[in-house]
């Protein structure tokens, strides 16, 4: 026997810090993909993140790299300002559905379109968690918030907004998957999707968007495992996951 | 450099140059699309960022992202822009980057018309977005003003790690003066590298934000931001009195454009032997207010006249700094209409005739 050895441990852009989220909620392990993905591309020392507002809007009390906070919805904005004036930096804005799908459409979509070389980590779990449970762009239809207590109506509400989908529409270069959290295997996957869209900012090749389905058992009003089987059974089938663009795979003309 | 005919929205964008800015972002709006124009020729030339951005949201919170990684940045807008930008200029404040805005004002409120105006006299100074901050304002009334005070602008900003707005009506814009850049250079860079975000290799790292929930912590920070203002007060008022020195019985306060069309009539009254002269605040916030006391307090000012291309704005400033010892009185143009010194003299001659009438 040799000596022992570490096989697991906290990424080094993490903090060594208790978050704040609730019990089962999957931002934790979202963070810790990032976090990972920064410490095996060697970035974290020239990354600069931006939060956003709602529940990750004290990100940066968990990274352990630069941050800026961001008003509601502008995060691309900032990370538009700041990676033209440090082009060598690594930029990620972390933003929820409240944030990026409702306030800040018109920032992610023009970011994007202007093939921004920063990475945009979209945290979906069909609900705004910070307010309290707020009906979001991306809730499901018949989902019940606390302002659609009778569920999502579409006619009203119009259908949950697939913003990967969306995006991918663009003509302009970029990397755009969705993925999500709620098994180890969709992890595994969300953690190559996350390196991969670092990895192409790192080359400065391209603008890259990452969705993950996540879950928020409180708002839900389900516990962990009851939340990770109804994003499975109703919003994996909504929100397709996958590959929905990439530079090493051009639109065909 | 020879003196160089400029209009004014391009005056800026080259101030700004001469000043090192190293970043511009912008959304178009009638009277200061100019400066975009030309910047979006002149900033790839020097080596500088131009972005045309998708609103006024936006290009102003790029002018957050970029001023926290620690560099020189500015925008221009007119009136309904600057509501816009009124959300980041608060999160700007709070977190106590230096920026310069710029407010080339039209005519509202609404849509209003594209002539020029002094109506966003009270958003410039006493706020525009939300909470407890204010903006060091400038108000320049020549081209060649507004040149330099741009540059001042960039020195105050980083002397205050603070917002700095400039704001000229839709004519310091629109109008060509002849124009020195000889000289003019850049204001020395504030040493950001205790805050930037510029990754953190080597230290520990930097955040920039706004969200303070202890409210302790908070109000220590609001102490520390008024007490930034109380030191603007202090060190940073700036006037112009014009033919104030031989016991005028009237003193005409006006500022930007109106001050112009003021001096003309103010000239012409001094000719039919009228002692009449002119106050201009500078800067708007901080406001004059013991330089206006000293002006408009000599026993022999019988009264005080402001003009403004408003129904009566940089008047409240007026008013609180005279606390109705001197009669005061009001002349105002809206719509986009500038007063003529034909409607200013007969103002005056009025004033004079009766001197102690209330408003």
């Amino acid at each position: 026997m040799g000596e022992p050895t570490t096989i697991f441990k906290r990424p080094a852009s993490l903090r060594d810090a208790f978050t704040h989220y609730c019990p089962g909620c999957t931002h934790g392990v979202i963070h810790r993909l990032i976090a990972e993905t920064l410490d095996e591309l060697g970035l974290r020392e020239r990354t600069i993140g931006i939060a956003p507002v709602g529940c990750s809007v004290l990100a940066y009390n968990y990274f352990y790299c630069d941050f800026q906070e961001a008003a509601h919805g502008r995060a691309p904005a900032l990370a538009t300002g700041l990676k033209r004036v440090l082009p060598d930096r690594i930029v990620f804005t972390y933003q929820g559905d409240g944030d990026l799908a409702s306030i800040g459409t018109a920032e992610i979509v023009h970011a994007a379109n202007r093939g921004e070389k920063f990475t945009t980590i979209f945290v979906n779990n069909a609900i705004y968690g910070m307010t309290g449970g707020q009906m979001a762009p991306t809730t499901m239809p018949n989902q019940v918030t606390t302002t659609c207590p009778r569920g999502r109506d579409v006619n009203l509400a119009g259908w949950p907004l697939p913003v990967a989908d969306m995006l991918a529409q663009l003509r302009t270069p970029a990397y755009v998957e969705r993925v999500a959290v709620h098994t180890p295997r969709h992890i595994i996957q969300a953690k190559r999707a996350i390196r991969q869209a670092f990895q192409y900012q790192a080359e400065q090749r391209c603008y890259s968007f990452v969705e993950v389905l996540s879950t928020c058992p409180t708002n839900w009003g389900k516990t962990p495992a009851e939340a990770c089987k109804w994003l499975d059974e109703v919003m994996v089938p909504y929100f397709k996951l996958g590959r929905k663009k990439s530079p090493d795979r051009p639109p065909v003309e | 450099m020879a003196k160089k005919l400029m209009k004014g929205n391009e005056a800026i964008g080259e101030a700004a140059i001469v000043a090192g800015a190293q970043a511009y972002f912008c959304y178009p709006i009638t009277p200061q699309t100019e400066v975009a124009e030309y910047l979006a020729k002149r900033m790839p030339e020097v080596g500088g960022v131009f972005v045309q951005a998708e609103s006024e949201l936006a290009a102003s919170q790029m002018i957050f992202g970029a001023a926290a990684a620690g560099a020189r940045v500015f925008t221009t807008s007119s009136s309904p822009g600057i509501s816009l930008m009124s959300e980041a200029m608060s999160y700007i404040a709070a977190a106590e980057l230096p920026a310069v805005f710029i407010n080339i004002i039209r005519c509202g409120p609404g849509l209003g018309g594209i002539l020029p105006s002094q109506g966003d006299y009270l958003q410039a100074t006493k706020g525009g977005g939300h909470g407890d901050y204010r903006f060091l304002v400038l108000a320049p009334s020549t081209i060649q003003e507004t040149v330099d005070l741009v540059i001042e602008a960039f020195r105050l900003a980083d002397k205050y790690r603070n917002p700095v707005l400039l704001i000229g009506d839709g004519l310091i814009g629109q109008m060509m003066e002849p124009v020195d850049f000889a000289g003019r250079t850049a204001p020395p860079r504030l040493d950001t590298s205790d805050w930037a975000t510029t990754g953190c290799a080597g230290r520990e790292p930097h955040i920039v934000k706004t969200l303070f929930l202890d409210p302790n912590v908070l109000e220590q920070r609001n102490r520390r931001m008024r007490d930034k203002y109380e030191q603007m007060k202090r060190e940073e008022v700036r006037f112009e009195a014009y033919l104030c020195d031989d016991a005028p019985e009237l003193v005409v306060v006006a500022y930007g454009t109106t001050a112009r069309v003021v001096r003309t009539a103010v000239d012409r009254l001094r000719e039919e032997g009228a002692k009449v002269g002119m106050f201009r605040p500078i800067s708007v916030f901080p406001f004059p207010d013991e330089p206006l006391r000293q002006q408009a307090l000599l026993p022999s000012v019988r009264a005080v006249l402001v003009v403004e291309m408003s129904m009566g704005q940089m008047l409240e400033d007026v008013e609180r700094a005279l606390q109705g010892r001197r009669p005061l009185h009001f002349f105002g143009r809206g719509g986009g209409n500038v007063p003529s010194p034909e409607e200013l003299i007969r103002e005056c001659r009025r004033l004079l005739g009766n001197g102690q009438g209330g408003r």
